[in-house]
């Protein structure tokens, strides 16, 4: 069990409804941001896993396989090494871009996709694992889905 | 401008050509002067082959750069430059600059023309900023940019003529794949299947710009331009509305099946040809049926659009086996008959050699020996043989297939293959990569990624390879010769009367081969790694040899930062090389000679 789980829900719910027309502070207080996984003779807690599952469906065509980085888009296993969760979040709720005559680099916003925002938390915790060197590459061994995951999942994904 | 060879050339394809009386004949005869390189696909047959010979198999040993040319762009560049009298037209990735470049004076810029289009657009592109280049007309370039306008430039001054719109980036369409002039007609397809992109193939008046037909990969009869009694699947009248019964409810308009390869076209046949892709998502348990028509090969009238014939290679897609490949259009001998042939490298990994007039498939078998997730086609329905074990709809949601080859780069992505009349074999650029693949439960919104589905590569099994650059026989079916080659072959091949193939590498490398053996006879490390198409050209008695650099496209992606092989588990580091330690990104076309 991690605590700040369902601390986050409440956010990500919370950043879906206003996120259409939403900038602004976010109001973010994890607790386990410091470590936001459990990992116990290789295997890792489920939420980090969909992390891994969820990063290799939506992010991994423009930061690369297992966070190491694209031809165009920053190696993420590096960036959440400074990268605090709330300007993780800030990120891929709202995009960045840095478009000039030879670079024209451009992160979408995510804070409308279901797929993205009912994750968020995961896929934080999956990255955290990866750039704390907690975490090697590939697919990591899971522990099996627990009921509290799916019931939040149906309840995001509606 | 253009010398003698020109006008001899014209009255040999009077006689053989029954010509039209349309604006475009032109272009009928230029593909057959092999000083000009008039189409991306070098003619409409899709051969990439040269009649040049200057530079042969004695003497490709000596080639040396002549000239070099940066696109200032740092993106894939993929596709190749136009060659059109003394004028060289070179594309970008996004922003799609386009130059024209004028060869007597020593390449300087006669005219540059760079669209302003929506940073927008770019994060909606799946797989890198590509684009894979202009196509000239009626003395025209028609350029096809990521936001999906279609311009039409004056080809000696760059003077916009027109410019229409064939879709929406804020739904996630876009526009990567050259577009082919036909007639008095311009044909273009569409990008973004990974965003649930219902795909198309339209065609636009080349004088006007006014939109004249659409062609969708799905839907009802009035939508994909069938006629169910006269349209046939394998020789089969299709019937009613077979672009939406193969679907549940309305999941046939978030589709996909778009349309981003290359085109050919048949003069005498009059039907053009190319592949539709992958149905959206990748995530089969959410899209139950065969998925018509994703997956398939069309032909269809260049006139009216109406679909001729229609064959699926691979029903309700499991692997992103997107079948937008290039169809290579010769006449060769199967099963002791010469035949009207349309051969066609798929990424599902199996090589398919059907009738063009009828669409009767001749022969169907694997061009990479690693391909596993069927053991064959049965060429009385068309329907792969799936395994079980590799089946990621069998296994179902939230399942994890392992070691289905190839991987959903297929055995061959788009980088189009070359066929020499010469040796009568196609040369192919292929990748040798396997993957594991988990689809899951994703939902539908406009214009963000409609993917579901998670998957690891590595390369194929007894080997650290990644890549063959193969020749095949499509008569039979079989591999004549193949080069291993360390990453994925993304690069166009070019084949010449020297009998001389090249083609380029990820790392960087230009490379010239035999076409009979295969044997290595020059390589040249270019700036950055290549993954787009060779082309050839005769300036002032003297043959180049040109290609852009630029490492990208979902091979960029894939491989910088090397593959590892998940059986060996966690903490496995760096098992195989990483393209990163290579070659860095680029934007340069390069151009060979012999020395004088
Ligand atoms: C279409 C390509 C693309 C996709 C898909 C994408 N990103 Fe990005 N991302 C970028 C680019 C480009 C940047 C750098 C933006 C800039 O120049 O500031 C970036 C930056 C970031 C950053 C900031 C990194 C830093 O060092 O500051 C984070 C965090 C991030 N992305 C997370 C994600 C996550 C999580 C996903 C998947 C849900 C994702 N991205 C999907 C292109 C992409």
């Amino acid at each position: 069990m991690i605590p700040y789980r369902g601390q986050w829900k409440i956010v990500s719910v919370g950043l879906l409804s206003i996120a259409l027309g939403l900038i602004g502070p976010i109001p973010a207080t994890a607790q386990d941001e410091e470590k936001p996984y459990v990992i116990k003779d290789g295997v890792v807690d489920w939420y980090t896993f969909s992390g891994f599952r969820r990063y290799h469906a939506e992010c991994h065509v423009c930061h690369g396989p297992d966070g190491l980085g694209g031809s165009f888009a920053p190696a993420l296993v590096e960036s959440l090494k400074t990268l605090a969760y709330d300007d993780f979040l800030e990120v891929v709720v709202n995009g960045r871009e840095k478009i000039g005559a030879s670079v024209q680099s451009k992160m979408p916003a995510f804070g409308e996709n279901l797929n993205v925002m009912c994750f968020v938390d995961d896929l934080y915790a999956y990255l955290k694992a990866r750039s704390d060197g907690a975490l090697g590459r590939g697919r990591p061994k899971k522990q099996p889905k627990p009921q509290e995951a799916k019931e939040r999942d149906d309840a995001c994904m509606g | 401008m253009r010398g003698s060879l020109r006008t001899s050339c014209l009255v040999a394809a009077a006689l053989l050509v029954p010509l039209s009386a349309s604006a475009n004949e032109g272009l009928l005869v230029m593909q057959e002067n092999p000083a000009e390189w008039v189409m991306p696909t070098g003619n409409y047959a899709n051969h990439r082959y040269s009649k040049l010979a200057q530079i042969n198999t004695g003497n490709a040993g000596q080639l040396q750069v002549a000239w070099t040319f940066s696109t200032g762009v740092l993106r894939g560049h993929e596709g190749g430059p136009l060659i059109i009298g003394d004028t060289m037209y070179v594309h970008a990735p996004f922003p799609n600059t386009v130059y024209a470049l004028d060869l007597n004076n020593d390449a300087t810029i006669k005219w540059k023309y760079e669209p302003k289009q929506d940073p927008d657009t770019i994060p909606v592109m799946c797989c890198d900023t590509v684009n894979r280049g202009p196509a000239y007309g009626d003395g025209k370039i028609f350029l096809y940019q990521a936001d999906t306008t279609l311009v039409a430039l004056d080809a000696n001054t760059g003077k916009v003529l027109w410019k229409a719109v064939n879709g929406d980036p804020k739904v996630g369409a876009t526009g990567t794949s050259a577009p082919m002039v036909v007639k008095d007609k311009v044909i273009v397809g569409i990008s973004g299947g990974e965003f649930g992109v219902r795909g198309h193939l339209t065609a636009y008046d080349i004088n006007t710009g006014k939109q004249v037909w659409r062609g969708y990969s799905m839907g009802p009869d009035s939508d994909t331009l069938m006629d169910p009694k006269k349209t046939t699947h394998l020789g089969k009248a299709v019937g009613k509305d077979s672009g939406t019964n193969t679907w549940e409810g309305d999941q046939w308009k978030i589709g996909g099946g778009t349309t981003w390869g290359w085109y050919s076209y048949d003069p005498e046949l009059d039907l053009i040809y190319y592949g539709s892709g992958n149905p959206s998502t990748w995530n089969p348990a959410q899209r139950p049926g065969d998925n018509r028509w994703s997956m398939a090969i069309w032909a269809r009238n260049p006139d009216t659009g109406m679909t001729k014939w229609v064959y699926q290679m691979t029903p309700h897609d499991e692997w992103d086996y997107d079948g937008i490949n290039e169809m290579i259009l010769a006449d060769i001998p199967v099963k002791g008959k010469t035949r009207k042939a349309l051969v066609h490298f798929d990424r599902n990994g199996f090589g398919y050699t059907l009738d063009r007039e009828t669409g009767e498939l001749l022969v169907a078998e694997k061009f990479d020996p690693a391909v596993n997730w069927a053991t064959h086609v049965d060429m009385k329905t068309g329907r792969p043989q799936v395994v079980s074990q590799y089946s990621t709809d069998q296994n179902g949601e939230d399942v994890n297939s392992t070691g289905i080859c190839p991987a959903a780069l297929g055995s061959k992505d788009q980088q189009p293959a070359a066929f020499s009349p010469r040796t009568g074999l196609f040369y192919v650029p292929t990748n040798h990569v396997c993957m594991d693949y988990e689809p899951f439960r994703v939902s539908y919104t406009a214009g963000q990624p409609y993917v579901g589905a998670t998957l690891s590569m590595y390369p194929a099994p007894g080997g650290k390879h990644m890549g063959n650059f193969i020749a095949w026989d499509a008569s039979k079916g079989a591999i004549v010769w193949s080069n291993p080659e360390l990453f994925s072959v993304w690069s166009g091949a070019l084949a010449t009367a020297g009998d001389v193939v090249f083609y380029g590498t990820l790392e960087g490398y230009l490379k010239a081969v035999d076409a009979s053996t295969g044997r290595e006879l020059y390589s040249f490390k270019t700036p950055s790694g290549i993954i787009g198409n060779v082309t050839t050209y005769m300036h002032r008695g003297q043959q180049y040899i040109a290609v852009l650099s630029g490492v990208g496209g979902w091979a960029g992606i894939g491989l910088a930062a090397g593959l590892t092989e998940p059986q060996a588990g966690l903490g496995a580091v760096g098992g195989y090389a990483a393209l990163s330690n290579y070659t860095a990104l680029g934007g340069q076309l390069t151009v060979f000679k012999l020395p004088d």
